[in-house]
């Protein structure tokens, strides 16, 4: 009886390596191939930790509620983010703030309207469908502002930087007195994490910049984390949802690979 | 297709006298006879329909909410990320979808080369299935275009960019495909249009390379043919649709994998910017998938002559059943023969490193010779081959290969130790 178990074990274990091998020449080719073409050039950002990373991550709510008020209160004096309306505060998966927080964040805000009965145009607070309203006009208003310079919009701005949140997080803590010797033009600042170490945008984070509503201590550290977080669901509003999913796909997934594992086998079992 | 089939219920009855689907399927899905031997590389045929099937079924849904406008194309996209039930499932699979058809369709490939799988009498299955690949290269770097960021626009750019190479009428044609004097929104709509056309003239083909496969009747690992009427042979369903099936699964979880855990991977960061006429990337990279063919276009320092040779890379693979001279199929049997494969598979990765890489330096001078490689492979290396390789004795039938090893075993367990 041992040696039929015995047997029984041999004959899966044989194709089982045949599988290893062609899924470590995927996983060997596949990553590799992506990691060229991520630009070497930046810096290497620093890696904090983030909540939202892993398998099973999740965002902080607190954190994403302190990133808002970080936006609004900093960021939002230049960049927009033209992707998010006031309504995806409340959603599940974001910020989740009540939705009487989200009306009274939305009615700071003033859009134009209309038309009215009589064809004019009309100002009115902003409600939870609009979008976030943007600080400038045009692009040719916020560029005339900023020395020339286009503050980007930030609603996937994560996904659009290799490194992502990472890179962000740097770039806001990355501001340093430029060492001795580099010139730096008019309006152009000197950071570590930006490409060629110059950046357009001047330091923003500094402490105790923002008085946070729920009292935590404002560190420059702990605002760029904050305000990262609140970018990273921004640009990833369904993240905890897909990350949820898939763990529970793929545990089927693997039940049923398991279950025609060995029909399989049982199939084949007579064929020589 | 031969089968004993005999439709039993009075609607199968009904049916299968006017059109005889059930009979049809019944022989090309169950009865179909399929060499015994097959191993885990002959899985990626079915896996590769799936991968069709799925990149057909989530494109037709995020077709219903993509607008092909170059103002609204970006935030359409994002639309379906945000506000679309399940949109953001549906498009990462969707572009996921793609890599994983190219994994699976270079692995296909890559398995027909070394067991000659598109020898006589499979020529015409290899040929088909060199139509299937072009028309998927054109699929796959159109649907690139669509979400209109940053690499979708510089890279529709560079591409057609690539008729103005065409003497005489190459600024004439490049104009009429642009549809105006730049890449701009009648590009977009008509990508979107023949995007969404091509995914069904590739099933068309899947259809007869299907065809053409169930003739002759499937290659195998020895790359002999099978003995009618023997032991050679199992029938399709269920021992290949069961074995098929738990291939795929295995597939799906690496797939899921992409999908819900790192879906932006194999992406470029710069597509999440929106596409900007007035701001080149710093490197304009293609999809992973073209990285190769890619290289070989730029590693020559004529355009048109580099236009030539990328789209000869791929000509080139529909002439291989009378390049390679040797009448003998599988590697198996080749001893030379395999080491030149690997080479070339060895050369071919290299090649898709270099594309990835800036056109300077070393990588070009690198890149010029893999280039040369690729096609004296082809031309000089295969030809020659069949006629002074020395070929193993081919085993007389599927069945004798087993045989043997299980007599090998035999003595092995019985030997001293």
């Amino acid at each position: 009886m041992i040696r039929r178990g015995r047997r029984k074990l041999l004959l899966p274990q044989h194709s089982v390596l045949k599988f290893i091998k062609f899924l470590a020449l995927l996983i060997i080719t596949v990553p590799t191939s992506q990691s060229i073409l991520i630009a070497a050039e930046i810096h290497e950002p620093m890696r904090p930790y983030w909540s939202f990373e892993g398998p099973l991550g999740k965002f902080e709510r607190a954190s994403l509620q302190r990133g808002y008020q970080v936006y609004t209160e900093v960021c939002s004096g230049c960049h927009s983010m033209d992707l998010l309306s006031y309504r995806n505060l409340i959603q599940p998966g974001g910020p989740e703030f009540s939705e009487k927080q989200a009306k009274a964040m939305a009615a700071m805000f003033e859009v134009e309207t209309g038309p009215d009965q009589d064809g004019e145009m009309f100002m009115r607070s902003a409600i939870l469908s609009d979008k976030f309203v943007s600080p400038w006009e045009n692009e040719q208003q916020a560029r005339a502002a900023n020395g020339g310079a286009y503050p980007p919009d930030l609603s996937v701005i994560v996904k659009a930087r290799p490194n992502g949140a990472d890179y962000i997080y740097s770039l806001l803590l990355g501001y340093k007195d430029a060492p001795e010797g580099t010139e730096l033009d008019d309006g152009v600042y000197y950071n570590e994490y930006a490409k060629g170490m110059r950046i357009a945008m001047p330091q923003v984070l500094y402490e105790d910049g923002v008085e946070y509503t729920d009292s935590t201590a404002a560190s420059e550290e702990q605002m760029a984390h904050d305000v990262t977080t609140f970018l990273t669901w921004s640009a990833e509003p369904k993240l905890e949802e897909r990350k949820r999913m898939g763990f529970k796909v793929i545990i089927y997934l693997l039940i049923l690979a398991f279950l025609f594992y060995f029909t399989n086998k049982s199939i084949w079992r007579d064929t020589h | 297709m031969s089968t004993d089939y005999k439709p039993q219920s009075a609607v199968a009855k009904w049916i299968d006298k006017r059109l005889p689907l059930i009979t049809l399927f019944n022989g090309h899905l169950m009865q179909y006879p399929t060499p015994k031997n097959l191993n885990y590389w002959w899985t990626f045929g079915g896996i590769l329909t799936f991968c069709l099937v799925t990149q057909i079924i989530t494109g037709l849904v995020l077709a219903m909410h993509y607008i092909a406008d170059a103002d609204l194309a970006f935030s359409s996209v994002e639309h379906i990320m945000r506000d679309v039930n399940y949109g953001w499932f549906l498009r990462y699979i969707h572009a996921n979808g793609a890599s994983m058809f190219f994994i699976a369709v270079y692995i296909h490939m890559a398995r027909s080369l070394f067991y000659g799988s598109y020898k006589e009498p499979r020529e015409l299955i290899w040929i088909i299935g060199v139509f299937i690949f072009l028309l998927m290269i054109a699929t796959a770097f159109m649907g690139y275009v669509l979400p209109w960021g940053q690499m979708s626009f510089w890279g529709a750019t560079v591409i057609t960019n690539l008729f103005s190479a065409i003497p005489v009428f190459g600024e004439s044609i490049t104009n009429w495909l642009w549809g105006g004097y730049s890449v701009g929104s009648p590009l977009l709509t008509r990508f979107f249009t023949l995007h969404y056309l091509l995914p069904f003239l590739i099933f068309g083909l899947v259809i007869l390379h299907v065809w053409a496969l169930h003739v002759p009747g499937n290659n195998n690992p020895e790359g002999i043919d099978v003995v009618q009427g023997s032991q050679d042979t199992v029938p399709f369903h269920p021992h290949y649709v069961v074995k098929d099936v738990f291939a795929l699964l295995v597939f799906m979880i690496i797939f899921a994998g992409f999908v819900f855990f790192t879906p932006n991977l194999l992406g470029h960061t710069d597509n999440y910017i929106q596409a900007n006429p007035l701001q080149t990337p710093e490197h304009i990279v293609p999809e992973w998938y073209f990285l190769p063919f890619y290289a070989i276009l730029r590693a020559i320092p004529d355009k048109l002559g580099g236009v030539i040779m990328m789209v000869s890379a791929i000509a080139i693979l529909a002439f291989l059943p009378w390049l390679d001279t040797s009448k003998v199929r599988s590697a198996k049997y080749r001893p030379l023969f395999r080491q030149f494969y690997w080479i070339f598979l060895a050369n071919f990765l290299l090649l898709g490193y270099l594309g990835a890489q800036p056109a300077e330096g070393i990588y070009v001078i690198i890149s010029r010779i893999a280039t040369i490689y690729y096609f004296v492979h082809f031309i000089i290396i295969l030809p020659v081959l069949g006629f002074v390789e020395k070929t193993k004795p081919l085993p007389k039938s599927i069945s004798e290969p087993v045989l043997n090893d299980k007599e090998r075993a035999a003595k092995a367990a019985t030997a001293p130790a």
